[in-house]
C-alpha cells in the first residue's frame, strides 16, 4: 500500500480542483453552484475518511518504526519522505473524521463565498494530513506553515466582527514561532547533513546546541498547543472564527503542537528536554490553574471553552514531558479526546448561534425547555470536558496525571486542582445557558435540532464514549511507538 | 587569440548591439510602432539568451571579458527577463499614448550592459559596462516625461547613481593605485600576502558603489522614490535583472580578486545585509504606496542575498544565484500585476485601490497573494526555498545569527504583506476594475505558475546549473 498516505493527503486538492473546474465552467456564483461545491466539499472528504480508516486498519500495531514509508529524492538532497507510526497515525484519523463534520456543519450558516469557503476547508485538510504523515523536516515544515494561510482567511473572511484583528494576531503569533523553528530546521539539517526524521530521531546532537534547538521548536509549538504565557491569540481567534474554524482549531491545529513536542523534541533533543522539563511543568501548571480560572469569569461562550482548551492543553504538555509511559499514552489520548470533545463543544455553541446569532451566555437560560435534544448533547460533551469516568476525557486526565506523579510530585498535585476547576467552569456555563427559567423571549422562540444537526453530533457522541468505555482502541494502535519513544529517550539520556 | 575566437565568446554581446543599432534604424524611420518592432526586440534578446547558453567559454580581450558558466547562467537569466520587460512596457506605453520606439531598444542596451557586467573581468570593463547599464536605466524611468513624478524619478536616479559611479570610479582607481592593475586576477595575485589598507580602502567604496545598484542598505534612499515615479512596468525590469547582474558582479571581484580578503569583506556584506533585512521590514510598515511598498521589499530581498554571498565560497555564492533568480520571477511577476490593473483608466498604485480585488479580478488576487507570500518567504512557494539556500550557506559559514536576525526580521515584514492579502481578500471592493491587458496578464499567470508551483521542479534543474555557474564565480 506504498503511496496510500500521499494519496490520502492530496485526495482533498483533488476535490479543490474540481470545484475549481466547476467555477470556470459555470456562470460566477450561484445557489446551485454553491450547493454543488458543498456536495463536492463532503463527498472529498468523506473519500479522504475512508481512506484514513484504510490506512488505520492496514497499520502494523505491533511495530514501532514508519509504515507505509514514501521516499523519493527531490533537489539538493532533500528528500520526499512520508511515513506513519502509532503517535501519528490517530491524527491522521482524527483530521479525517472531523473534517465531514465541519462541512456539514457550515452547510447552512456559510453562505457567502461558499466555493472560496470549501476550497480554504480542503487545502486546509490536506496540510494537516501531511504534517502529520511528513517524514521529512521541510516537508513537514511546507505542509506545517503553510496552514497559516487558509486559516488566516477562514478567520478573516467568514469570522466575527472583530476577524480582522483575530486573524492578524493569530498569523504573526504562529509565524514568529515557526520563523524560530525553521531556523531551527535549516540549522539541523546543516550540522546532520540530512533531513530525514527518522535519522535525526537516532542522531545525536550536542548538549549546548540541543538547548537551542529545543527552545526554537519550543517557541513554535508553544505557540501552537497554545501555552501560557503566548495563549493569548487563541480566545480572540476562536471567538472570531466560524463555528467549523473553531472546530478545526480546536479539535486538530492545536494538537500539531502536541505532536510536535512527541515527535521533535523528545527524541531529537532529549537532553535538553529533562534540561527545560520544570519550566515546561510551570508553564503547564499555571496554564491549568489561571486560564481554568480566567475561563470561568468568561460570559462569551466561546472563549470560555477557547480557555478550558489551553486548560486541558496544559495536562497534555505535563504528560509529554513527563518523559514515562502512562505520560505518553495519556497525552496522545488527552489530545484525540480534547479534538473530539472541544471540536463538539464548539459545534454546540453552533446550533445556538446559529440561530441567535449571539455567543452571550447572559443572553441564554432555560434553552432545556425548547430544546431537550440539545441539552442531553451539551450535557454529555460538558461532562467529557470536566472529565467524567465513561467518557474519554477521564481517560487522558487521569493517565497524564499518573504520568506526571511518577515524574514529578508537585505539578502533579497543583494539575490536580484542575481537575475541579474545570467541573466549575464548565458545570456553571452548563446551568447558566440551558437550566433556569426562560427570560429571554428570543430563548422562548427557540427550535430543537434538526436531522442534519442531530447527525453531525451522532459520531461525535459514539467517539467519545466508546474512547471512554474502550480506551484500549487507542492504546493499541499507539503503545508500540509509546513504548519505543519511552526506551529510546531512556537509553539516550541514562535516567 | 584570435579575434574570431574573441567574437565568438563575445557573440550575445554582438547580437544585441548589433540589432539594437538596426533596430534604431528602423525606428528612425517607421512612421508609428508596430508589432514586428517590439517582436524583433525580443528575439534579439531571445537569441542573445540562447547564445550565451550553447556558445563556448572562455577568457577574451586580455581578460576584461569572461564567459564562465557563472556568466552564462547570469545572462541566460537576464536576457530571457529583459524579453519579458519589451512586451509589457511596450504595450503599457502604447495605451498611455506615449509609444516610442526607444524603449525597446534602451532595454536592450541595459541588457547589454548587464551582460557585460556579469563578463566583467577588469576593473576597466566592469565601470563600463555599469554605466551603460545605468545609463540606459536612468533613460528608462524618465520616460513618462510628461509625468512631473517620472521625470523626478529620472532626475534624482541620475544624480544620485552619478554620485555612486563617482564612488565606484574612485574604488577602482584606489584598487588600480595599489594592485598596479585593473585585471581582477592579477589584483588577487598583489593581494597573496593579505590585502594593504590602501587597497581593503578601494574595495570598500567599490562595494558602497555596488551596494547603491543593488540599493542596499545604507545606500538604498533613492530606491522608493525611483519606484514609485518611474513607469510600472519598467520598475518591474529594473527591480529584478540588474540587480542580478550587480549582485554576480560583487561576487566575482569579492572572491575573484579580493578572495584573500575575505575576513574583511564579510564584516561589510554582513552590516549591509542586516541593514537593509531591518529597513525593508520596518519602513515598509508605513508604505501606502504598493510601489513603495515593494521597494522596501526588495531592499530587505537583497538583504537576504547579501547573507548568502557574505557566506562565501561556491555554497555561498550558489545561494544568492538561486536567490536572486527567484527573486527576479518574483519582482517581475509582481510588477506585471500592477501594470494589469486599472480602474477607469487610472493605475491602481495604493492599497486601497486594491480593496476587494479578490471577488474582481480573482486570478491576479491570487498571483499577487503567491508574490507576496513568496516575498515574506512562506512556503511552498519559492522565497522560502531561497532562503533555504542562503540559511544553508549561512550555517556552512558560522554565520548562523546573522541568519537568524534576518528571519526574525521576516516576521516584521509579515505584518505589510499580509495587509496587502488582507485588502485584497478581505475587504469590499469600490468599484469594477478594467479588463486587464493580455500582455500583462500572460507574464503574471507564468510568473506566478512559476512561484508556485512550478519553482518544486524547477529547482531540480536549477539547483546543478546554479551550482556549477557558482563553482566558476568562486575561482580564484
Amino acid at each position: 500500500m506504498t503511496g496510500i498516505l500521499s494519496l490520502t493527503t492530496f485526495l482533498p486538492l483533488v476535490g479543490v480542483a474540481a470545484i475549481l473546474v466547476l467555477r470556470a465552467f459555470g456562470n460566477g456564483e450561484n445557489p446551485r453552484a454553491d450547493s454543488a461545491a458543498r456536495w463536492i466539499a463532503l463527498a472529498t472528504t468523506l473519500a479522504t475518511l475512508a481512506l484514513s480508516v484504510l490506512v488505520v486498519a492496514g497499520f502494523d500495531r505491533s511495530q514501532t518504526g514508519f509504515q507505509f514509508v514514501e521516499d523519493s529524492a527531490w533537489f539538493a538532497g532533500l528528500h520526499y519522505r512520508m511515513g506513519i507510526d502509532g503517535i501519528s497515525v490517530l491524527f491522521v484519523l482524527l483530521t479525517a473524521f472531523l473534517m465531514p463534520l465541519c462541512i456539514v456543519a457550515s452547510w447552512r450558516s456559510i453562505t457567502n463565498r461558499v466555493i472560496e469557503y470549501m476550497i480554504a476547508f480542503l487545502i486546509l485538510e490536506s496540510l494537516v494530513i501531511g504534517v502529520f504523515c511528513a517524514l521529512d523536516l521541510l516537508v513537514f515544515y511546507v505542509f506545517f506553515e503553510f496552514q497559516l494561510i487558509p486559516m488566516f482567511l477562514i478567520i478573516g473572511i467568514w469570522g466575527g466582527s472583530n476577524r480582522v484583528y483575530a486573524a492578524f494576531k493569530f498569523f504573526l503569533y504562529t509565524l514568529l514561532g515557526s520563523v524560530l523553528m525553521l531556523a531551527a530546521i535549516l540549522a539541523m539539517i546543516a550540522m546532520a547533513h540530512t533531513s530525514s526524521i527518522p535519522v535525526l530521531m537516532t542522531h545525536h546532537f550536542p548538549a549546548g546546541v540541543q538547548a537551542w534547538l529545543w527552545l526554537a521548536f519550543f517557541a513554535s509549538f508553544a505557540v501552537k498547543m497554545p501555552m501560557w504565557p503566548v495563549h493569548t491569540w487563541l480566545p480572540d481567534a476562536h471567538v472570531e472564527a466560524p463555528t467549523a474554524g473553531s472546530v478545526i482549531l480546536a479539535g486538530i491545529l492545536l494538537k500539531m503542537g502536541g505532536y510536535g513536542f512527541m515527535r521533535f523534541s523528545l527524541p531529537m533533543f532529549p537532553d535538553a528536554s529533562v534540561q527545560f522539563a520544570p519550566l515546561i511543568y510551570a508553564l503547564s501548571v499555571i496554564a491549568i490553574v489561571y486560564t481554568s480560572l480566567v475561563a470561568f469569569r468568561q460570559t462569551d461562550m466561546k472563549k470560555l471553552i477557547a480557555y478550558s482548551s489551553v486548560a486541558h492543553m496544559g495536562f497534555v504538555t505535563l504528560g509529554i514531558f513527563s518523559f514515562n509511559l502512562q505520560g505518553e499514552q495519556g497525552a496522545l489520548f488527552q489530545m484525540l479526546s480534547h479534538g473530539v470533545i472541544s471540536g463538539a463543544l464548539f459545534l454546540c455553541v453552533g446550533v445556538v448561534y446559529d440561530r441567535t446569532h449571539t455567543r452571550e451566555i447572559a443572553f441564554y437560560g432555560g434553552v432545556v425547555d425548547r430544546m431537550p435534544i440539545y441539552a442531553a448533547v451539551f450535557m454529555l460533551f460538558t461532562m467529557g470536558n470536566v472529565g467524567l469516568p465513561g467518557t474519554s476525557g477521564f481517560v487522558g486526565e487521569i493517565l497524564t496525571l499518573t504520568g506526571i506523579y511518577g515524574a514529578n510530585t508537585w505539578p502533579a498535585i497543583i494539575a490536580v486542582s484542575g481537575v475541579i476547576l474545570s467541573a466549575v467552569y464548565a458545570l456553571t456555563l452548563y446551568r447558566r445557558v440551558v437550566f433556569g427559567r426562560i427570560t429571554n423571549p428570543a430563548v422562548a422562540a427557540l427550535g430543537d435540532m434538526n436531522g442534519r444537526e442531530i447527525g453531525i453530533f451522532v459520531p461525535l457522541i459514539i467517539a467519545t464514549l466508546a474512547l471512554g468505555l474502550q480506551p484500549g482502541l487507542v492504546f493499541n494502535l499507539t503503545n508500540a511507538s509509546a513504548v519505543h519513544l519511552v526506551d529510546a529517550f531512556r537509553a539516550a539520556t541514562g535516567r | 587569440m584570435t579575434f574570431q575566437s574573441a567574437a565568438a565568446l563575445a557573440r550575445p554581446e554582438l547580437i544585441l548591439i548589433v540589432s539594437a543599432l538596426a533596430l534604431l534604424v528602423w525606428g528612425a524611420f517607421q512612421s508609428r510602432a508596430s508589432v514586428a518592432f517590439t517582436i524583433a526586440a525580443m528575439a534579439a534578446l531571445v537569441a542573445a539568451a540562447v547564445a550565451s547558453a550553447i556558445g563556448p567559454m572562455g577568457r577574451a580581450f586580455s581578460g576584461g571579458l569572461i564567459v564562465d558558466s557563472g556568466a552564462v547562467f547570469s545572462k541566460v537569466v537576464i536576457y530571457l527577463a529583459s524579453a519579458l520587460a519589451v512586451p509589457l512596457g511596450e504595450r503599457w506605453f502604447a495605451r498611455r499614448g506615449m509609444a516610442r520606439f526607444e524603449y525597446p531598444v534602451l532595454v536592450m542596451l541595459a541588457a547589454l550592459g548587464m551582460g557585460m557586467m556579469v563578463s566583467a573581468g577588469d576593473l576597466i570593463s566592469l565601470y563600463i559596462s555599469i554605466e551603460l547599464q545605468s545609463l540606459a536605466l536612468y533613460i528608462l524611468a524618465a520616460f513618462q516625461r510628461d509625468d512631473e513624478k517620472s521625470s523626478e524619478a529620472g532626475l534624482k536616479y541620475f544624480v544620485l547613481g552619478a554620485l555612486s559611479s563617482g564612488i565606484l570610479l574612485y574604488g577602482t582607481s584606489l584598487v588600480y593605485g595599489f594592485a598596479g592593475s585593473t585585471r581582477f586576477e592579477v589584483i588577487a595575485q598583489s593581494m597573496t600576502h593579505g590585502a594593504g589598507v590602501g587597497a581593503l580602502f578601494g574595495l570598500i567604496f567599490v562595494v558602497c558603489g555596488i551596494g547603491f545598484k543593488v540599493s542596499a542598505a545604507p545606500f538604498h534612499m533613492w530606491t522608493p522614490d525611483v519606484y514609485e515615479g518611474a513607469p510600472t512596468p519598467v520598475v518591474g525590469f529594473f527591480a529584478g535583472a540588474p540587480k542580478l547582474a550587480a549582485m554576480v558582479l560583487l561576487a566575482r571581484i569579492l572572491t575573484q580578486s579580493f578572495g584573500g580578503a575575505v575576513d574583511q569583506w564579510r564584516q561589510v556584506l554582513v552590516v549591509m545585509a542586516l541593514l537593509s533585512v531591518a529597513v525593508g521590514a520596518f519602513a515598509g510598515l508605513a508604505q501606502s504606496n504598493l510601489k513603495r511598498l515593494w521597494a522596501y521589499s526588495s531592499i530587505a530581498s537583497i538583504g537576504y542575498a547579501l547573507v548568502g554571498l557574505a557566506a562565501g565560497g561556491a555554497a555561498g555564492i550558489q545561494s544568492m544565484l538561486v536567490y536572486m533568480v527567484l527573486y527576479v520571477v518574483d519582482v517581475t511577476g509582481f510588477f506585471a500585476c500592477l501594470a494589469a490593473l486599472s480602474r477607469g483608466g487610472k493605475a491602481m498604485e495604493t492599497m486601497a485601490d486594491f480593496a476587494g480585488l479578490a471577488r474582481e479580478r480573482p486570478a491576479i488576487a491570487l498571483a499577487m497573494t503567491v508574490f507576496s507570500l513568496s516575498a515574506l518567504g512562506l512556503p511552498p512557494m519559492s522565497g522560502l526555498w531561497g532562503k533555504y539556500y542562503v540559511f544553508k550557506a549561512a550555517a556552512g559559514a558560522g554565520l548562523v545569527w546573522v541568519a537568524v536576525a534576518a528571519l526574525v526580521g521576516s516576521v516584521v515584514a509579515a505584518y505589510y504583506y499580509l495587509k496587502l492579502i488582507k485588502v485584497m481578500w478581505l475587504d469590499p471592493s469600490p468599484g469594477a476594475t478594467d479588463a486587464p491587458p493580455a500582455e500583462a496578464v500572460a507574464i503574471t499567470y507564468a510568473t506566478a505558475l512559476f512561484a508556485f508551483p512550478a519553482v518544486l521542479i524547477a529547482l531540480i534543474v536549477l539547483d546543478p546549473a546554479a551550482q556549477t555557474a557558482a563553482t566558476s564565480l568562486a575561482l580564484r
